[in-house]
């Protein structure tokens, strides 16, 4: 096997020549993840037919240089080079791999939408990580949806019946929480324990799954992987930029109220993805991802590379253009609400900072009412212009103070509104909003009914 | 090489025992969690930082090399 040391090496550099895939192979364009037509699940002797058996090396090291030449990294959200991932985690003392498919992230649909169409793909994907590392325990964790259990239930058994498997592949339901699928809480609920992160000291790769060596990928990473073990390293960068190369699913919110899941070369315009023609602001990288003003939107790319810069990241691919008339306070205030109770409570700056920005914002988000409503809260009003500093220092004092991200993403969404959201939380603190359309626009989980049952 | 000071933000109870140590690197922030100062803990408080990592009643105070950080991953 390579030496691991040489592979977590960013410039790697390839020693043997990779097998060439025959002129011609692999889909010319996109869509690569998800066939064309419609949302027709594609079974194993359909996958069969278009992609022959899962591309099996023999050895373990083989895979990893490929990902390194192809420059995969991960989809679910961290963009972490695919390849020094594996090379941690090769040749350690039975390694596990999981699949990642929680999925937990409200506004994200992706992930479920290739478990759904491109089941085999990913299947294909996980035993060739597998292999990768010599891992013979795999598991898929998969957003908890009884049609969705099922469903890949049946294509694992098509996979048993014709053999396609190397090693079982465990399912395993994530618990419907936006912490579910960050990987220290996944690998607590595959040990069998609560959906909790945990301080990444030791790392996943030494001590994850319970107690062993523990990679895991997102499940559109190894969908990724599939067809790079088929067509290779070119084949994935004849879409993409050189520094971010392939393609990736994105999940959008057009202003319309349209929602799709689209796959997008890395480098696709944000206004290619988004019509921002009636759009007041647009949010890139999802509930841990940041406002952009549109017409800053309208000058960048569905890259980190261009996006860094403007504060934000492609995340896992959720873009939504806000519709003009709503107010992006008022939306971000219920985000943030929602992640504040998303918190597993475990460190002290999240449970106390994530709800103290929640309400603060939604403060900041109601417009300065008459002095009747005034009264009607005992004379005191809450101070809009206190609330926005209190909101600059809380997003400051939060970062990368948890135990997990958590923090440091709803800080980001934060201080982005904060910044976008500048001229509207002026008016409000004139009793002046723009808003003219209450209804919210972002997608989050309905509320759990409080009833007396909460209580006992 | 340097060491540095890590508070393990599951286990801190926020006492605030290590602030009252350590108050040249270690402050409380308006909830009671320690703010660490950033960079290597310099010679001559080496042995505060000690007794403040044996006094933490959490056990969640560790003096970690300064590289390489275990990072927390996405
Ligand atoms: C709060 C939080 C939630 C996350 N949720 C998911 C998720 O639902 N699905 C996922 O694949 N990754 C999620 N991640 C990222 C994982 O921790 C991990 O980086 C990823 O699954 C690794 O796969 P990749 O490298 O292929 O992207 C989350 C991270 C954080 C901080
Ligand atoms: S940072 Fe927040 S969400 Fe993450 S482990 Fe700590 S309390 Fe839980
Ligand atoms: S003494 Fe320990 S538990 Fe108390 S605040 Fe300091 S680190 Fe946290």
């Amino acid at each position: 096997m390579t030496s691991p040391a040489a592979l977590a090496h960013p410039r790697f550099s390839l020693t043997e020549p990779l097998p060439v895939p025959a002129p011609g192979a692999g889909p010319a364009q996109l869509p690569r993840l998800l066939p064309r037509h419609g949302a027709v699940p594609v079974r194993l002797t359909d996958h069969l037919r278009a992609y022959g058996p899962v591309p099996y090396r023999g050895r373990s090291g083989h895979l990893i240089r490929e990902a390194a030449a192809a420059g995969l990294t991960g989809r679910g959200g961290a963009a972490f080079p695919v390849h020094r991932k594996l090379a941690a985690v090769a040749g350690a003392p039975e390694p596990v791999v999981i699949g990642n498919g929680a999925e937990g992230e409200p506004a994200s649909n992706k992930d479920k939408s290739l478990l759904w169409i491109s089941p085999h793909l990913v299947l294909d994907g996980l035993q060739l990580a597998a292999e990768a590392v010599g891992s013979l325990t795999i598991g898929l964790y998969v957003h908890r949806n009884p049609r969705l259990l099922r469903h890949l239930q049946v294509a694992l058994a098509e996979r048993v019946d014709a053999r396609a498997d190397r090693a079982p592949v465990e399912l395993i339901e994530a618990p419907s929480r936006f912490l579910a699928g960050e990987a220290s809480s996944l690998a607590s609920v595959v040990t069998g324990g609560a959906a909790l992160p945990r301080l990444k000291d030791p790392r996943l790769s030494e001590r994850g799954v319970a107690g062993r060596p523990t990679l895991v990928q997102n499940v559109e990473t190894l969908a990724h992987l599939a067809l790079i073990a088929r067509y290779g390293a070119g084949w994935f960068r004849a879409v993409g930029t050189s520094a971010e190369p392939g393609s990736m699913l994105t999940t959008l919110y057009q202003a319309s109220g349209r929602a799709d899941v689209t796959e997008a070369a890395l480098g696709t315009p944000l206004a290619d993805l988004l019509s921002l023609a009636g759009a007041g602001a647009v949010l890139v990288g999802g509930y841990h991802g940041a406002w952009l003003a549109t017409p800053e939107a309208a000058g960048l790319r569905l890259s980190n590379a261009t996006l860094r810069p403007a504060g934000a990241f492609v995340g896992a691919g959720v873009l939504a253009a806000l519709p003009a008339g709503r107010c992006g306070l008022a939306e971000t205030a219920r985000v943030v609400r929602y992640l504040a109770l998303e918190s597993a409570g475990q460190c002290g700056p999240c449970f106390n900072g994530l709800p103290r920005m929640a309400a603060a914002l939604s403060v900041l988000a109601l417009p300065e009412g008459p002095r009747a409503a005034r009264r009607g809260m005992g004379g005191r009003w809450p101070d809009r212009a206190a609330a926005r500093a209190d909101l600059e220092r809380w997003t400051g004092l939060v970062e990368g103070r948890g135990a997990c991200h958590h923090p440091d993403g709803t800080a980001r969404l934060v201080r982005s509104a904060l910044r976008v959201f500048a001229a509207e939380a002026g008016l409000h603190c004139r009793g002046q909003c723009t808003g003219t359309e209450a209804r919210p626009f972002l997608p989050l989980p309905p509320e759990p009914a409080i009833d007396a049952a909460d209580w006992s | 090489m340097g060491r540095k000071l890590r508070v393990d933000p599951i286990a801190c109870a926020g006492h605030g025992v290590c602030a009252e140590l350590l108050p040249e690197l270690i402050s409380l922030d308006e909830w009671g969690y320690p703010i660490l100062a950033d960079g290597p803990v310099p010679q001559r408080l080496e042995r505060l930082a000690r007794r403040a990592v044996t006094d933490c009643p959490a056990l969640a105070l560790r003096l970690v090399r300064e590289k390489p950080a275990p990072g927390r991953t996405g």
